[in-house]
């Protein structure tokens, strides 16, 4: 009774998530790439995959595509074990881009296509629907090798999702695109996410994290060494240090008057006016309230800002602490 | 379609439509069929021309009578100008050479003591006909001396023609041991042409793909194996459909080029043809015979050959190229497959020297038959072995091992397959390829 209630729950638990590793462990002869990694992927979530480059997100990615076979632990897609079925839900588009150079482009989008399992009139509407939007309609006869790196990887990203996959893995989608071409994508992937896909994000690109991810892991050295929401992870790395800049006639004396009571750091930014500026680090219990209170009594505040670690310092904080 | 049918669909098409496949399948009979042409040309052309040779004989033993003249060489007398004028004419050019038979006390030692002399080394069809023409003479002439009737000699001769039989009660003669040979030798030496050919077509087109990087996102859609079967798949029947191309174009222009040129296609064939079977065929080459030639290829054991052919070959085909497909998926450029195809092309090569020294001499000798068993010579050679006979069971024995081999090979290859094409950068040892047969999944 008390079993299958239990399997019952953890059934629910996973139908929430589209992706779940649990303890994959892979080895290439005396190499770990991967050691006890498990992963927790929601659905319609945008989960950045982040690690230093050799860290083994790629081999994770292989994994979940089957492309290579883990020796230990089990990948559970949708709720069940991956099964070889499953490649037809699954988009990738690898960090090496690849298409056949003398092959044309509609061809080669169609045969692809009908790789994912798509038939060939299903293939061909919604190749038009891609096609039409990137405005790409010209280059269906157009060999890839006659298009500029740019155009290919248009070509790149609609094979990618024209299955209409329930997980897609980018591995660094935005190298190679201009800013603009960028932005167009970053937005289709977050229209797919609403719609419904669950969107893999692998990248050391931490501007774009911050953008786009709602979850990340942290893959160091073939060890998950982080994994959680970007705004927990973001919670549980902030400093309580806060800039704070006053425009003061006497601001040595203000800075004095602030170093009896608060651990004040020297800083460096822009404001309008010259006056003081501080990094100042509160002590536990202490309460960010009082100390603007006490800024205002010393003159006009005009800067107040927490130091929130971005997505880059964590990385570089979580991987230096790991090594 | 299933995968594997759009695979094998794709590597075909993209092989057919490929500029130098076009070029090759339609120029290649052309050219193989002028130069055929030229050669036999050219050959026409050198026996038109005439030699001139003339003979001094100092022994007085040679009449003209010793030196018929043939269509290529027309002798004559100078004995009675003496050698040395005679040797500044041919060195004017008046005469291509001259013979010189001196006067000796023995025909041993005349045998062993006449001269020729030439301008340009002549060539050794033109000597030996000389020895020979000299030797009937000095052996006649020592017969005479024994006392002995060249007519008795002469009505001696008897031509014994052995019929052949085999234990089935067939019948089989020279003509027909030339076919077999034939038979043997074109189908081992096509599947050669054939498995190095498209062999290597397959590895180029698996380099390709991991250049372009594509293969990754295949993978993932499809197994490796799915993919490398396809391509093996896929590239052998554009390879059959060149063959075949071939044939029947290498069929219409030999009729064009008789009608045009006037060059007799069957001279050409014969001509590549060892000359003791070119005897054979010219025997029969009289009308009552040619029902002969019918009958004795409709006796060959046709339906038998065609379907060994088609294991042989394919099974051959499947063997090599899962190989070529493994050598690759290890490398990252073509020119970087040397060392690798090396002990690939080796069984291949030795398959058909062996095929042709051993087979056509003793098509059941120990040595024909033991490499037309060991599987990576065996498509090769039992081909070559086939249209003599072979046993049941050393058939069974060959066929076996070629499937046993070929699945494992094809395991094999596809282990280094799915682990090579997602590996870059540096250039494996053979030590790598092993470690990577033995990683798991």
């Amino acid at each position: 009774m008390y079993g299958k209630y239990v399997s019952k729950k953890l059934n629910e638990k996973r139908m929430n998530n589209l992706l779940e590793i649990k303890n994959v462990v892979k080895t290439y002869g005396d190499f770990t790439a991967l050691n006890d990694v498990s992963l927790t992927i929601p659905k319609g979530s945008v989960f950045g995959l982040l690690g230093p480059n050799g860290a083994g997100k790629t081999s994770l990615i292989r994994i979940i595509n089957q492309i290579t076979m883990q020796d230990a632990g089990e990948v559970y897609f949708d709720g069940k074990l991956l099964a070889p079925n499953d490649v037809e839900h699954i988009g990738y588009m690898p960090e090496e881009r690849g298409l056949y150079k003398g092959m044309k482009v509609g061809e080669q989008a169609l045969y692809l296509a009908q790789l994912k399992g798509l038939s060939k009139s299903e293939a061909k509407k919604r190749l038009k629907y891609w096609f039409d939007k990137f405005d790409i309609s010209a280059w269906w006869d157009k060999k890839i090798e006659e298009l500029s790196k740019g155009m290919a990887q248009k070509v790149q990203f609609i094979v990618t999702v024209m299955h209409k996959p329930k997980l897609l893995i980018f591995d660094e989608p935005f190298s190679g695109f201009d800013p603009i071409n960028a932005q167009l994508i970053a937005k289709e992937i977050l229209q797919l996410r609403d719609e419904g896909a669950t969107i893999i994000f692998s990248t050391h690109r931490m501007e774009s994290v911050e953008e786009m991810c709602d979850y990340i892991a942290l893959i160091d050295q073939s060890n998950k060494i982080l994994e959680g929401k970007l705004d927990d992870i973001k919670r549980a790395f902030r400093t309580n240090t806060f800039q704070v800049g006053v425009e003061t006639a006497n601001p040595k004396e203000v800075a004095a008057r602030l170093k009896q009571l608060y651990a004040v750091f020297p800083a460096d930014f822009r404001i309008i006016n010259e006056g003081l500026k501080l990094n100042v680090t509160l002590k536990k219990g202490e309460n960010p309230n009082d100390l603007l209170s006490f800024l205002t009594s010393q003159g006009q505040v005009q800067h107040f800002v927490e130091l929130v670690p971005d997505a880059n310092e964590i990385f570089i904080q979580a991987v230096n602490k790991n090594s | 379609m299933s995968k594997l049918k759009l695979i094998i669909h794709r590597e075909f098409i993209a092989k057919v439509r490929n500029k130098s496949f076009l070029i090759m399948t339609f120029l290649s009979p052309i050219l193989m069929v002028v130069m055929g042409a030229l050669v036999v040309f050219l050959m026409k052309k050198n026996d038109e021309k005439v030699k001139d040779i003339v003979y001094v004989d100092a022994s007085g033993l040679f009449t003209k009578a010793n030196f018929k003249d043939s269509k290529t060489v027309k002798y004559q007398d100078y004995t009675a100008l003496g050698l040395t004028e005679t040797k500044n004419k041919v060195e004017n050019g008046d005469f291509y050479g001259v013979l010189y038979i001196p006067k000796k006390d023995s025909l041993e030692l005349l045998a062993k003591s006449i001269e020729f002399y030439s301008t340009d080394s002549p060539g050794m069809s033109l000597m030996g006909g000389l020895e020979s023409k000299v030797e009937i003479h000095l052996r006649n002439l020592k017969l005479t001396h024994f006392e002995i009737d060249l007519m008795q000699i002469k009505a001696s001769d008897i031509d014994s023609d052995i019929k052949m039989f085999n234990f089935s009660g067939e019948e089989s003669s020279k003509l027909i041991n030339g076919l077999k040979i034939a038979v043997g030798a074109i189908a081992g030496y096509l599947l050669m042409m054939f498995v190095m050919i498209y062999g290597t077509s397959v590895m180029r087109s698996v380099i390709e793909e991991k250049t372009s990087r594509i293969v990754e996102i295949i993978v993932s859609s499809v197994k490796p194996f799915q993919l490398m079967l396809g391509k093996i798949i896929g590239n052998a029947s554009a390879g059959l459909l060149q063959f075949f191309i071939w044939g029947v174009l290498l069929f219409l222009i030999s009729i064009v080029a008789s009608v045009v040129f006037g060059v007799d296609m069957v001279e050409m064939q014969t001509s590549k043809i060892p000359a003791d079977q070119l005897n054979a065929a010219k025997e029969v080459v009289n009308p009552d015979k040619i029902q002969l030639i019918l009958q004795e290829i409709s006796r060959l054991p046709i339906l038998k050959l065609f379907v060994l052919f088609i294991f042989y070959f394919l099974g051959g085909f499947f063997l090599y190229s899962s190989l070529f497909a493994a050598v690759g998926a290890a490398v990252d450029n073509e020119t970087d497959t040397q060392q690798f195809m090396l002990p690939i092309m080796l069984p291949l090569i030795l398959g058909v020297y062996v095929g042709f020294a051993t087979v056509m001499n003793d098509p059941h000798g120990p040595i024909a038959t033991i490499f037309s068993i060991v599987p990576f010579t065996s498509p090769i050679v039992m081909l070559m072995r086939v249209p003599f006979g072979v046993s049941w069971y050393e058939l069974a024995i060959s066929m076996a091992l070629l499937i046993v081999t070929f699945v494992f090979m094809v395991w094999i290859a596809a282990k280094i397959y799915r682990v090579g094409i997602l590996m870059y950068g540096k250039k494996p040892t053979y030590k790598d390829l092993y470690k990577w047969i033995k990683y798991k999944g």
